[in-house]
């Protein structure tokens, strides 16, 4: 029963992260239908910059204390991985808005690869750490252990996704960005910018995925591929919950941190997480293709 | 960039017209046996190619030509049934490890070891085979999801044969599989480049392939020009996946060591951008897209890390400036049928044009005389 309410709390973790990162998926797919498979290696990018950032104000120099830099450092990395997802948007896709839609995909695939060999040639192969911002105290409560990390990544990542919801469902950005979602030939007419609303969108989408990777950061290393698998993962819970679908992102986030977490207590070993994931991604796009909120799209002829 | 490329085809065909001029009045017969005769003296010379080119050479010539079959039939799927595949590395892997399994343990366990490179073909078909069998897998979503979705399908279908792969500890898991013998020479890649872009050409220029096109175009209204589109699909998708099998196997017995990381999302896309920068839709195009692409990136090698950030740059500044790629939805003339041939429809429309002309126009002595 511990070990059962322990791994509970590591695929809380785990699947707070997925969340944070499928929502950007399910935003830009949501928007402008385009599958960004370049958002895994934004989310990459921003642990960098979570790493560099926190580097330097941990430096004994500015005597900052803990959480001041935690807080710093990970508006820092949502600033700047903000920006970088708006220019990629700018300059990578919106020239492709009126191409075939393959292209815009291509394009997302390609810009994706060139982040990851860009760090890799610039930064380098080795695995990084992000410094400690404060000191891991670990709590026993019942025989169940858990650390005051995980409880931060739990929260932070419960806060920002109630934040965004709000954003969605009640300011006028939120309504613009359905508005645009929900017909794009429309919604310019009613006087939506919509170019504006996409960057906003990627914008958003790119510093959820900041704050979801300087929250990975701490618990975990850093690396340039690191992008593919997290982002692969968090792709999946996006379609799992049904792209496209803010509540379903987060659901499928968490859906996907407990089959990573209960694998290898089912199965012999952990390498079967990715065969496990996958299989119930195809299994689920056979018998329900919209995901768990999706909803169809009636074909038009 | 699109510029230069029209005026790079432009400088081509005139410096060639002599030659195409010289080859126009060439007897008949001898305009029938040129093609099979290039193909045989091309034959003749990669059969020869290991005593004057050095193993390096040999070896690059060996990756175009298996860049080539697996561009041509991702193309197959991607620029003429225009569905986004995403998984073809997966099929290769089917295909490299049945292959290699067969030669390793198989062949020699029946007592035929000696015999192991007479075989290899045998070896290369039944990989062939066992990747067009998993072809399926992709084929039956095919049905009820299109467009993003299905390229989901492809993606995990990669996804899962790699972690599949990983985890059968018996074929070596993560850490590989090897013992395959270096089989796979210039002469037989190019014998698999050709059968793979004569078939697969007759495949497209047959009804079959306008089925197929018609998919690409529009799939309700194809289904309702009586196009069986799920017998379409079913066949392109083995058809493709047979020969990435093919590829697959001839790389293992090229490079000798295969592991599951060698057939990730990365390969499948290196295929991806050879079809784009080839172009959708043409079969040359692929050919060129394959060449261009593999001496590109190995000529940009002294760049070390580098050039893994030059191929998806390429990629991005292509979709941008350039989506169809460098010749996208156009043919070599070679390679399209001579019925299909622009000059033959021309002249066609032009005896149709005359036969109507004679019928409408009165004859200037007999005129009617009421």
């Amino acid at each position: 029963m511990q070990t059962l309410i322990q791994q509970v709390l590591n695929a809380l973790q785990l699947g707070s992260v997925y969340a944070l990162i499928a929502l950007g998926y399910t935003m830009v797919y949501g928007i402008i239908t385009l599958i960004n498979f370049a958002h895994g290696d934004i989310f990459m990018v921003s642990t960098y910059v979570a790493f560099f950032v926190g580097t330097a104000l941990m430096s004994q120099l500015l005597h900052l204390p803990g959480v001041v830099v935690f807080v710093l450092t990970m508006l820092a990395s949502m600033f700047a991985t903000a920006l970088l997802a708006v220019l990629i948007e700018r300059f990578a896709y919106k020239p492709l808005r009126q191409a075939p839609r393959v292209s815009a995909v291509i394009t997302a695939l390609g810009v994706g690869l060139f982040l990851e060999n860009f760090t890799l040639a610039t930064i380098g192969p080795d695995p990084r750490f992000l410094p400690k911002f404060f000191p891991v105290q670990t709590f026993t409560v019942g025989g169940v252990a858990f650390s005051n990390v995980q409880i931060i990544i739990i929260a932070v990542s419960a806060v920002v996704m109630l934040l965004l919801d709000t954003i969605v469902r009640r300011t006028m950005v939120g309504m613009a960005m359905r508005a645009v979602s929900w017909d794009k030939f429309t919604a310019p007419l009613m006087g939506v910018p919509v170019d504006r609303i996409i960057s906003i969108t990627f914008a958003i989408g790119a510093s959820i995925a900041a704050v979801g990777g300087t929250l990975f950061g701490m618990v975990y290393t850093v690396d340039p591929y690191m992008g593919i698998r997290i982002g692969w993962w968090a792709f999946i819970s996006a379609v799992v919950g049904g792209i496209g679908n803010i509540r379903g992102a987060m659901i499928g986030g968490y859906i996907l941190g407990f089959v990573e977490i209960f694998t290898p207590v089912i199965l012999p070993a952990s390498t079967y997480r990715d065969f496990v994931a996958f299989s119930l991604l195809l299994v689920l796009l056979i018998f329900r293709p919209y995901g768990i909120l999706g909803r169809p799209v009636a074909q038009k002829v | 960039m699109a510029k230069l490329l029209t005026s790079i085809r432009n400088t081509l065909s005139r410096a060639l017209a002599p030659l195409r001029a010289t080859y126009e009045s060439l007897p008949a017969p001898v305009r029938r046996w040129t093609m099979p005769g290039l193909l045989i003296l091309f034959f003749v010379i990669a059969l020869l190619s290991p005593s004057f080119l050095n193993l390096y050479w040999q070896q690059i010539l060996i990756y175009v030509g298996i860049n080539i079959i697996l561009t041509v039939s991702l193309n197959l799927v991607n620029g003429y049934m225009g569905e986004f595949s995403v998984g073809h590395a997966g099929f290769m892997a089917v295909g490299a490890y049945v292959a290699s399994i067969l030669t390793v343990w198989v062949f020699p366990r029946w007592g035929l070891g000696e015999y192991v490179p007479y075989l290899f073909p045998v070896a290369l078909i039944i990989g062939g085979l066992a990747a067009g069998l998993t072809g399926l897998v992709i084929a039956f979503p095919s049905f009820r999801t299109r467009g993003d979705y299905l390229a989901i399908v492809t993606l995990a279908w990669n996804m899962i044969v790699k972690s599949v792969l990983e985890n059968i500890d018996a074929i070596g898991g993560p850490r590989g599989f090897m013992g395959m013998q270096k089989l796979t020479s210039v002469a037989w890649v190019y014998v698999w480049v050709v059968i793979t872009i004569y078939l697969l050409r007759n495949l497209v220029y047959s009804n079959f392939g306008r089925g197929t096109l018609s998919i690409r175009e529009d799939e309700i209204a194809s289904s309702l020009v009586s196009v069986d589109t799920r017998k379409v699909k079913i066949t392109v998708f083995v058809v493709a996946a047979f020969f990435a099998g093919i590829a697959g196997g001839l790389f293992a017995h090229i490079i000798q060591f295969i592991n599951p990381r060698s057939f990730s999302i990365l390969k499948s896309t290196d295929v991806l951008v050879m079809v784009y920068l080839g172009g959708i839709g043409s079969l040359g195009g692929s050919i060129l897209g394959a060449t261009v692409y593999t001496v590109l990136l190995e000529s940009l090698r002294p760049l070390q890390v580098w050039r893994w950030v030059v191929g998806p740059l390429m990629l991005v500044l292509l979709m941008i400036f350039r989506p169809y790629g460098i010749m996208g939805m156009r043919e070599w003339r070679f390679l399209v049928p001579l019925e299909e041939r622009m000059e033959t429809l021309t002249a066609l429309r032009e005896r149709v044009r005359e036969k109507r002309q004679s019928v409408a126009a009165p004859s200037p002595v007999g005129g009617s005389s009421d």
